[in-house]
């Protein structure tokens, strides 16, 4: 079988539904959510890389070169941020996140 | 080899980047107790940066291979960025001192925020856009959880990221789906190939969505609002008074901009979903805030309903109506840095309070600081003549001109509704007892809340017009 532009654009679509769901269904766990994001980051990607090499274009992967370092820098930031909540609360599930209510 | 870019358009931005970094290095050399000096450094660059941008070209500019432009509409944007920056640094040194704060990364981090700003503002391509966002972005999350020994500071800074995060993620799956089918992240080549009169693939329509869904995020713009009366509440509040002017005019501008310049020709397809955020932002900014017993989170919706009013002049997608959201901004701009300048004022005995009943009897303990607050409080539910009655008069007339008939009543009547929280504070500080006077406000920030409360009545009612035309400069040079 060929694996041609519909199946990365759906492995895609795929990977980003499940990190927008892994977000607003998880109750346990903090880490989950910052999972979740690069998971969305990398379906990004995915698509992409994909289109760059069907339209025969470099842009899509510069791009993608872009995204890679941003999202290194965003995973430590929150990361950083996490920490900090952490020494404040001692607890990172996504429960008792709670003290404003919106 | 590659040949050497022009340089010149974006030398505002080299120069404040140049100047970030030199700011870090002081800071670091010099060690505990430099806030004051780099937080003046930081007002300086900011200045210097503010001049170079009047300086440099006003025709429309672009560079680095089409990923940057500079014209007008961006020289005005960044000129407002720059000044809500600036205000803010000079209005923060007091709270940073007494809340133990005083960590020179403030200013820093702030000065990093504002030349992500001005990349989105210019950004003139997929990438730049997503660059000069993020580079925001990355700033804000940390700046919101500053105040790291406090729970709530850190709880707004997580809600803040991953929120954020999610928004950028929405966002630059649009910006794939855009690439993808239309062949190129210009802004310049999609507007041409949407002028041509193609019908566009409904991947680029979807794309298009998801990086609106992802922009209206940043500007908080209902549905997309969920994060800020929570981070506007917990961060610190100088950080929450950065938060509601500076980005808010940013992410604005780099909304006109993608949605005008590149997709201006599928006005039929984004024209709904704007109209949808304005209407809702509307009605939520004027109801929720209602039942807010704490300042900060009225101001959260305060925003949100103002972010509506400047969509209604989106909605219009008209010359008319982007010179309406300029204006709008411009007077946000003025209402906002003097509201927050006395929110910052707002100490008892040592300690802050935010409470709306703390302002109880403030036209007896301070009455120019109650007089300020109450031209604020008219400006914002737009009675005439303070100037938000002018923004908001200019952003329902280019709706009414572009045949959004029921956009504009809808907006009028969420108005004469969000009379009531605005009053109500005109109200507290009036007519009830006073329990603990205030301590005086210091002296940047006594100066601040006059000169923007003369700006807000009557400078802007006499001078209006150096602002109008400035505006009308800017959105003309964005439908060339």
């Amino acid at each position: 079988m060929e694996i041609g532009l519909s199946h990365y654009l759906v492995v895609a679509a795929i990977l980003f539904t499940l990190g927008v769901f892994g977000i607003f269904l998880n109750r346990r766990n903090v880490i989950i959510i910052l999972m979740s994001i690069e998971l969305i980051l990398l379906s990004v990607n995915i698509n992409l890389v994909a289109f760059s090499v069907f339209l025969n274009d470099l842009v899509g992967q510069v791009f993608a070169m872009f995204i890679l370092t941003v999202a290194a820098a965003e995973a430590a930031i929150g990361l950083a941020i996490l920490v900090v909540y952490f020494r404040n609360r001692g607890s990172i599930a996504v429960e008792d996140i709670n003290m404003m209510k919106g | 080899m590659v040949a050497m870019p022009d340089l010149l358009p974006a030398l505002p931005e080299l120069f404040l980047a140049c100047a970030g970094m030199l700011l870090l290095m002081i800071g670091v050399f010099r060690g505990e107790g430099s806030l004051r000096l780099v937080s003046w450094l930081a007002v300086g660059a900011l200045l210097v940066t503010g001049v170079l941008l009047v300086l440099g070209p006003t025709e429309r500019t672009v560079t680095f291979s089409g990923l940057f432009v500079s014209d007008s509409f961006a020289v005005f944007a960044k000129l407002l960025v720059l000044t809500a920056t600036a205000l803010t640094i000079i209005l923060s040194q007091r709270y940073l001192e007494t809340e133990q704060l005083a960590r020179f990364e403030y200013p820093v981090l702030l000065v990093f925020a504002t030349l992500g700003m001005m990349g989105m503002i210019s950004a003139n391509d997929l990438i730049a856009l997503y660059v000069g966002l993020e580079l925001q972005s990355l700033s804000l999350y940390v700046i919101a959880a500053f105040k790291r020994d406090f729970a709530k500071s850190s709880e707004a800074g997580l809600k803040y990221f991953v929120l954020g995060a999610l928004s950028s993620g929405m966002l630059l799956y649009g910006a794939s789906l855009v690439y993808g089918f239309a062949g190129t992240t210009n802004f310049d080549a999609l507007a041409a190939l949407f002028a041509a009169g193609e019908t566009p693939a409904v991947g680029v329509i979807v794309g298009m969505v998801f990086v609106a869904a992802g922009l209206a995020f940043k500007i908080s713009a209902v549905p997309f609002h969920m994060w800020t009366p929570d981070v506007y509440e917990g961060a610190p509040t100088s950080v929450t008074a950065f938060f509601a002017v500076a980005p808010k005019i940013a992410a604005i501008t780099l909304f006109i901009r993608v949605l005008v310049d590149p997709f201006g020709d599928l006005l039929a397809q984004w024209q709904q979903v704007i109209w949808f955020c304005a209407v809702a932002s509307m009605i939520l900014g004027s109801l929720a805030a209602i039942q807010q017993s704490n300042i900060k989170r009225l101001m959260a919706y305060s925003s949100i309903g103002h972010i509506g009013y400047a969509l209604v002049g989106l909605a219009a997608g008209t010359e008319a109506g982007v010179r309406g959201v300029l204006i709008y901004m411009a007077i946000y701009l003025a209402m906002n840095v003097g509201t927050f300048a006395i929110i910052l004022s707002m100490r008892v005995q040592g300690r802050m309070v935010e409470e709306i009943r703390d302002l109880s009897g403030l036209s007896k303990s301070h009455p120019m600081m109650a007089l300020a607050m109450a031209i604020f409080m008219w400006s914002m539910a737009g009675v005439p003549p303070a100037a938000g009655f002018f923004g908001k008069f200019y952003v329902f007339m280019a709706a009414v001109d572009a045949g959004l008939i029921v956009l504009a009543v809808i907006g009028v009547i969420t108005s004469v509704v969000s009379c009531y929280y605005y009053l109500r504070i005109i109200k507290v500080m009036y007519f009830d007892d006073l329990t603990e006077p205030l301590e005086r406000p210091s002296r940047a920030a006594s100066l601040v809340i006059a000169g923007t409360a003369l700006f807000t009545f009557p400078v802007f009612f006499i001078f209006s017009n150096a602002i109008l035309t400035g505006a009308a400069t800017a959105a003309a040079s964005l439908f060339q």
